[in-house]
């Protein structure tokens, strides 16, 4: 990507400025927070299942305008998603961000393909998948994630923030 | 009529040839994102003027081996060429002896040597060590680590809104428990210059030593250790137009010749039986093993360059950029700068509004225009002024009025982008 400017489109700045299901949920079934301890930036993630369904989805916190779209378009897109289907669009996401796959290779990312040009940018990728660590953090019922810790399945070995 | 004439002449003929400088760094012609670097990110690391490159060169190419070691030809040129180095910056600090001067890695090794060579056996349980809120974290978290281990105190010296050291509060933190005071000459997250001449004198007439943490001063300002009189001052080749891997800490003898090793292994003995090891003497009871010998060829060689130029003329053109850019930045609406010291270096934090500093970065790097978003590694700053991370340009003598301008025309495009 010539032209990092491209990164920041009307959509991620759209998300930024109007997060959608900013907030908490009362008695959320699952809850993670999430840190970036090279920046200081961090979110929290809340949800409630209907069945196997993500009925409900809310997140907050202090973060750079890619990691709150990020986290801002992942509540919309897995907002009546099940477990395993979120999972997936969570794999999806993340190779696609690390640049393992192209936006094309990954079947269920639709309007998400707006952060493929994060894999250009290392030092950033990990403002952008910060959500995503924590969306399955809350799942796995981890509770907290870091960018930096290495025991984290979905760490991603990048530059120094 | 001829004092006038005199007068007009040295204003219009500047003795600071900005462009001719620039003229001996090659990086600064590269081209980033199509746009020519605009490189303000000299606080973390500053770039190499060619007569350092080629110095570099020249020992590879004709003068390594390795030093205090054999008798052959190549071996005594490199030995001679590396105390040679240690003489330059022997005389760039004004230390009174050679020895006086160690090689290290860089400020932060110097500054754990200091913490296992004097801390470990000076500081014991319920004594106190001196800190300030402006640390650098290679300047706090050595002596946390001490303060652990011994049972130790560590106690702060806060700052006001214009992130300036209360030196009333330092005076007040002084009782019979405080064993060692570490203080940073200038912050490098806010650009403040600390008056450590006086909190040097301060500590001195209770008898407690102190440690400056020189790695921002070194590069920007004279800096005389005899006149200041400190026990240790650390600092950094990478920051001072030499190569990374090589600093300095300079001690005075007599606490040196005091202290124990930090290192064991080669060079820094004198004898060595398994029963008992005999320590070289200062410096090189504190080098053990190869040093970086090109490394600190090439940092003697980036000192002689500053001096040439001159560090009086260096810190007058960096503070005519840091009033030019500081007027620029504050008739942006909406921009705010972090760190308004009445005494400050060419550090320049800002905060833009609604704008988190990670997006102002990217989007300046588009313009080719390199700053540092973070914390700066002083995160105890960010908590004091309320802010996780802030935006920073830091300006070198080879920067021109030009490239700030590059700074405020990006501001400007990240404020567009965003609104």
């Amino acid at each position: 990507m010539s032209d990092y400017r491209s990164l920041y489109q009307e959509v991620i700045l759209d998300h930024n400025k109007k997060p959608r299901n900013y907030g908490t949920i009362e008695h959320p079934q699952h809850h993670a927070v999430g840190h970036n301890p090279l920046c200081g930036d961090h979110i929290s993630v809340d949800i409630s299942l209907n069945d196997d369904r993500i009925e409900n989805i809310a997140f907050q916190g202090e973060s750079c305008a890619i990691c709150k779209a990020s986290a801002s378009m992942m509540t919309v897109s897995v907002k009546g998603k099940t477990r395993t289907e979120t999972e997936t669009l969570i794999q999806e996401f993340l190779a696609m961000a690390t640049g393992k796959l192209s936006h094309e290779a990954c079947p269920n990312i639709g309007r998400l393909a707006v952060f493929a040009g994060i894999s250009d940018l290392p030092t950033r990728v990990k403002c952008a998948i910060l959500p995503w660590h924590t969306l399955h953090s809350a799942f796995t019922s981890e509770g907290t994630t870091s960018t930096e810790a290495e025991a984290d399945p979905m760490h991603a070995p990048i530059g120094d923030a | 009529m001829n004092i006038t004439r005199t007068a007009q002449k040295s204003k219009n003929s500047p003795a600071f040839e900005v462009e001719r400088i620039r003229a001996d760094f090659p990086i600064l012609s590269l081209r980033v994102n199509d746009k020519p670097l605009v490189y303000l990110d000299n606080a973390a690391s500053s770039q190499m003027p060619q007569p350092v490159i080629d110095r570099l060169t020249r020992y590879q190419t004709t003068q390594h081996a390795n030093i205090n070691r054999a008798v052959h030809y190549l071996s005594e040129v490199a030995t001679s060429e590396f105390e040679e180095a240690r003489r330059k910056l022997q005389a760039f600090i004004n230390a009174s002896n050679e020895r006086e001067i160690i090689f290290t890695s860089g400020t932060t090794d110097a500054i754990n040597l200091v913490m296992h060579g004097y801390g470990r056996k000076m500081i014991g349980p319920g004594d106190e060590i001196i800190l300030t809120t402006l640390e650098h974290h290679s300047n706090i978290v050595p002596w946390q680590m001490l303060a652990e281990e011994k049972g130790a105190k560590i106690r702060i010296v806060p700052i006001n809104d214009a992130g300036e050291l209360l030196i009333d509060e330092y005076e007040k933190l002084f009782n019979s428990r405080t064993k060692f005071v570490g203080a940073t000459h200038v912050s490098n997250a806010l650009g403040t210059i600390n008056p450590i001449k006086e909190m040097i004198a301060f500590a001195h007439a209770r008898g407690v030593p102190i440690l400056i943490d020189g790695a921002q001063a070194a590069p920007h300002i004279k800096v005389d250790v005899q006149d200041l009189d400190c026990d240790f001052y650390a600092f950094s080749g990478h920051k001072l137009c030499g190569p990374t891997g090589i600093g300095i800490l300079y001690g005075r003898a007599a606490i040196l010749e005091s202290m124990q090793p930090f290192k064991g292994g080669g060079d820094m003995i004198l004898s060595v039986t398994f029963e008992k090891t005999i320590y070289n003497t200062i410096p090189h009871k504190f080098e053990a093993g190869t040093p970086p010998i090109a490394a600190a060829i090439g940092l003697g060689a980036a000192v002689d360059y500053l001096s040439t130029i001159g560090m009086d003329a260096i810190a007058a053109h960096e503070l005519n950029l840091l009033q030019y850019a500081t007027e620029k930045i504050n008739s942006l609406p909406g921009v705010r700068i972090i760190g308004t010291a009445k005494h400050k270096a060419a550090v320049l934090s800002f905060a833009v509004d609604g704008v988190h500093p990670h997006d102002i970065g990217t989007l300046l790097n588009q313009d080719g225009v390199a700053v540092r978003t973070g914390h700066h590694c002083a995160q105890p700053v960010m908590q004091r002024f309320k802010i996780p991370a802030t935006s920073r340009a830091s300006f070198a003598f080879y920067n021109n009025i030009r490239e700030v301008d590059a700074l405020i025309d990006g501001i400007r495009t990240v404020q567009k982008v965003f609104t």
